[in-house]
């Protein structure tokens, strides 16, 4: 290694100094390999969850009048990083004449604000935007790409319990 | 294409300068002596960054206040994918730093390449090794297990008995006595806002001077024309810098960093022990008692940093071959010597871990080895007095069932037990009273049995096979592992007695929410006797 004084550099330079680059390029890549691809998993992948039960009980809808949206609030567990928060959340449900029951994700489809039933009961009025949804949550007027999201439901003994919200697909027609 | 690529390049050349000074950095001429032994600093420059990048990627799944701190590392480490090889990296990152900086001032010194110009870039690279332990030392803390806080109980206690600045390290470091969220928020800063500028910038001095006054000559270098830094002496530095990050990611993945249990400053069990390249101040101290401590805290370390600063102005003498400089090579042999004599001492009288347990291996002890749905057979096997006619190795009414012999399946043996006669006409064996459950239990222990572990029935302490009988009834191996067996979706139970104590167990049982915020495991209720004898169990079970 500590030769060239013997030899002429002129000489042997060339292959010598693209073997030594090739080399160092090689070990280079295979360090940033082994550094940058556990990084990109770390921060990319996302971490072995922890499930919460996925049902939370929202009270009796024997109370619920049909047909008149109601806001009902409920505590969910939601995992956060680390932790499992316990966290108010809403819904607005609306119970139909045959007992069953649709509940609406508490944010506009738009942009995420809170929306609410109008007194009028013209339809679920977004107060950001201007939004209007009608009682089976499809989009009436105003900027919302897409119906209102809605939970998971099911009813034991007169009890509502709320699920995972599912995002509507549905688009604007 | 290449002529495009080399006109960019010329046009942000002629704009940065970038490529200029590139050049003009790689192409610097070294002395024709350089070689190998000059690697180090280029590997140690590399340990930084290393240790930037994978502490800047801890520090986003990092909460930096004492409780979290704890369960945020614990998410790391069981939740985030490569989070552990990230978390392993940083740490032996941190050792190997070390090391490397060490080796780096050996070298130097030896090679006497800190004469005359080059005094100040010896003593810039004397503040960076102070600043690399500050690293150590503060970074210890984070984790917030038991470790980190005993740890950094002593030495808080430590610079808080320094004569004069003593109360005034107290106050700095978050609170006269107590370690707690002020110290804890005080080494955070230190650690992820103080030092890492303050390298860098230390770091950019040093090489500057480096550059400054040109790579150390060695003797006779001076009639020597000199050499290019690229590619020769580059080359050399990337293949050290590729074996050290080969050894630092083996070391990440193959060796296991513990979290401990959560800091519990009530634990009075608990033996703190520093970080090893600590260990031979730790060991220091304790050579002096009462108003001698003093000359081990701080006046052994203060006068060995001073006689580091120094070394240039007493050694002036002329360059001569490293082989030839024999005061040298005795200084760092001696100090090789002491390191090693006072870290070996302190090694040895750290206590062994497995004392903890109170179990005594030097027993027999075939039970270990057990799974505890065969251990619960035992107990089963002792309950229903089974050995009155099956004895063990001597003669008695029925087979003896340690030799080894059995050749049905649980299933036959099962349906055996509930109707002797049935599966063995003329068998005068009762039925056994116990259910499906149990009964699976008592087959997996005979099965198991063998006359190598045939003393297991007598041997086997109480506590053992009656926690191993509340384990297998709360039915605890459908998310816990022991001796290999069990699922794994809660830890393995195997080595519990080097992770928590009895008490953080007794607890979480009660109520695991708390202790382990998200924790799937329902809470348990169980009798002192049961509790009691479900902890020995669980706590004489060795690391697998």
């Amino acid at each position: 290694m500590d030769d060239e004084r013997a030899v002429a550099p002129e000489e042997r330079k060339p292959l010598r100094r693209n073997l030594l680059l090739g080399a160092m390029f090689g070990m280079g890549a295979a360090i940033g390999t082994a550094l940058g691809l556990p990084a990109v998993i770390y921060l990319f992948f996302s971490p072995k969850s922890r499930k919460p039960s996925e049902w939370t009980e929202a009270g009796g809808i024997a109370a619920i009048p049909p047909n008149a949206p109601v806001e009902i609030a409920f505590h969910r567990k939601r995992v956060d990083g680390w932790k499992v928060v316990s966290e108010k959340t809403t819904a607005w449900v609306v119970k139909h004449p045959d007992n069953t029951v649709t509940a609406f994700g508490p944010q506009c489809t738009h942009l995420g604000c809170a929306y609410h039933w109008t007194e009028a009961g013209s339809g679920f009025l977004c107060p950001c935007h201007t939004s209007l949804f009608s009682i089976d949550g499809k989009v009436l007027s105003g900027p919302a790409p897409r119906p209102l999201d809605r939970y998971d439901t099911k009813i034991e003994a007169g009890k509502l319990f709320i699920g995972r919200l599912r995002p509507s697909v549905e688009t604007r027609a | 294409m290449k002529a495009t690529l080399e006109r960019v390049a010329a046009w942000i050349d002629e704009r940065t300068g970038l490529y200029t000074a590139g050049r003009g950095f790689f192409e610097e001429k070294i002395p024709a002596s350089s070689g190998w032994h000059q690697v180090f600093g280029s590997v140690a420059l590399f340990l930084v960054l290393t240790q930037a990048f994978t502490g800047i990627l801890l520090a986003f799944n990092y909460a930096p206040t004492p409780g979290e701190a704890y369960n945020s590392l614990r998410y790391i480490l069981t939740e985030v994918t490569c989070g552990r090889l990230i978390r392993g990296l940083h740490h032996w990152g941190a050792s190997m730093l070390i090391v490397v900086v060490v080796l780096h001032m050996v070298q130097v010194f030896l090679w006497g390449a800190y004469k005359k110009p080059r005094e100040s870039t010896w003593i810039v690279g004397v503040v960076l090794l102070l600043l690399t332990l500050t690293y150590g030392l503060t970074g210890y803390l984070l984790p917030w297990d038991n470790r980190a806080y005993w740890g950094t109980v002593v030495a808080t206690n430590i610079a808080a008995q320094l004569p004069l600045v003593g109360p005034l390290m107290a106050r700095l470091l978050g609170g006269e006595g107590a370690v707690g969220v002020v110290t804890f928020a005080r080494f955070y800063g230190l650690h992820v806002l103080l030092l890492p500028p303050a390298t860098m910038l230390l770091i950019g001095l040093h090489v500057f001077l480096v550059r400054k006054h040109g790579v150390a000559p060695g003797p006779g270098d001076e009639g020597l024309s000199k050499k290019p830094f690229f590619p020769g002496q580059v080359f050399k530095d990337t293949v050290a810098i590729f074996f050290a990050f080969a050894i630092l990611f083996l070391l990440a993945v193959a060796v296991r960093v513990p979290l401990e249990q959560l800091a519990d400053p009530g634990d009075t069990s608990y033996i703190p022990r520093p970080e090893w390249y600590f260990l031979f101040l730790f060991q220091t101290l304790k050579l002096f008692n009462g108003p001698l401590e003093l000359v081990g805290s701080a006046v052994l370390p203060g006068l060995a940093v001073m006689a580091l600063i120094l070394v240039p102005f007493i050694d002036r003498g002329k360059l001569v071959k490293v082989t030839r400089r024999t005061v040298a090579i005795a200084v760092v042999a001696l100090a090789a010597i002491g390191w090693t004599g006072l870290t070996a001492a302190a090694v040895k009288s750290t206590p062994s871990e497995a004392l903890a347990a109170q179990v005594d291996y030097s027993g027999p002890t075939a039970w270990i080895q057990l799974s505890p749905e065969e251990l619960a057979g035992v107990a089963y096997f002792r309950q229903e007095n089974c050995v009155s006619c099956h004895a063990f190795g001597r003669a008695s009414d029925g087979p003896d069932l340690s030799r080894g012999l059995i050749h049905r399946d649980a299933a036959w043996m099962i349906r055996h037990f509930k109707d002797p006669a049935g599966m063995r006409p003329g068998s005068s064996m009762p039925a056994a009273g116990l259910s499906d459950a149990q009964l699976n239990s008592l087959a997996a222990f005979l099965l198991r049995l063998n006359p190598d572990n045939a003393t297991v029935l007598a041997d086997a302490p109480e506590f053992a096979t009656q926690g191993a009988l509340v384990y297998q009834s709360h039915q605890c191996s459908a998310c816990h592992r022991v001796n290999g067996v069990g699922m794994t979706i809660g830890p393995a139970l195997n080595g519990l007695a080097r992770r928590q104590t009895r008490s953080w167990v007794a607890d979480h049982f009660a109520n695991p929410q708390k202790l382990s915020p998200g924790t799937s495991m329902p809470p348990y209720k169980f009798s002192p006797k049961e509790l009691d004898n479900l902890m020995s169990y669980l706590f004489s079970l060795p690391e697998s």
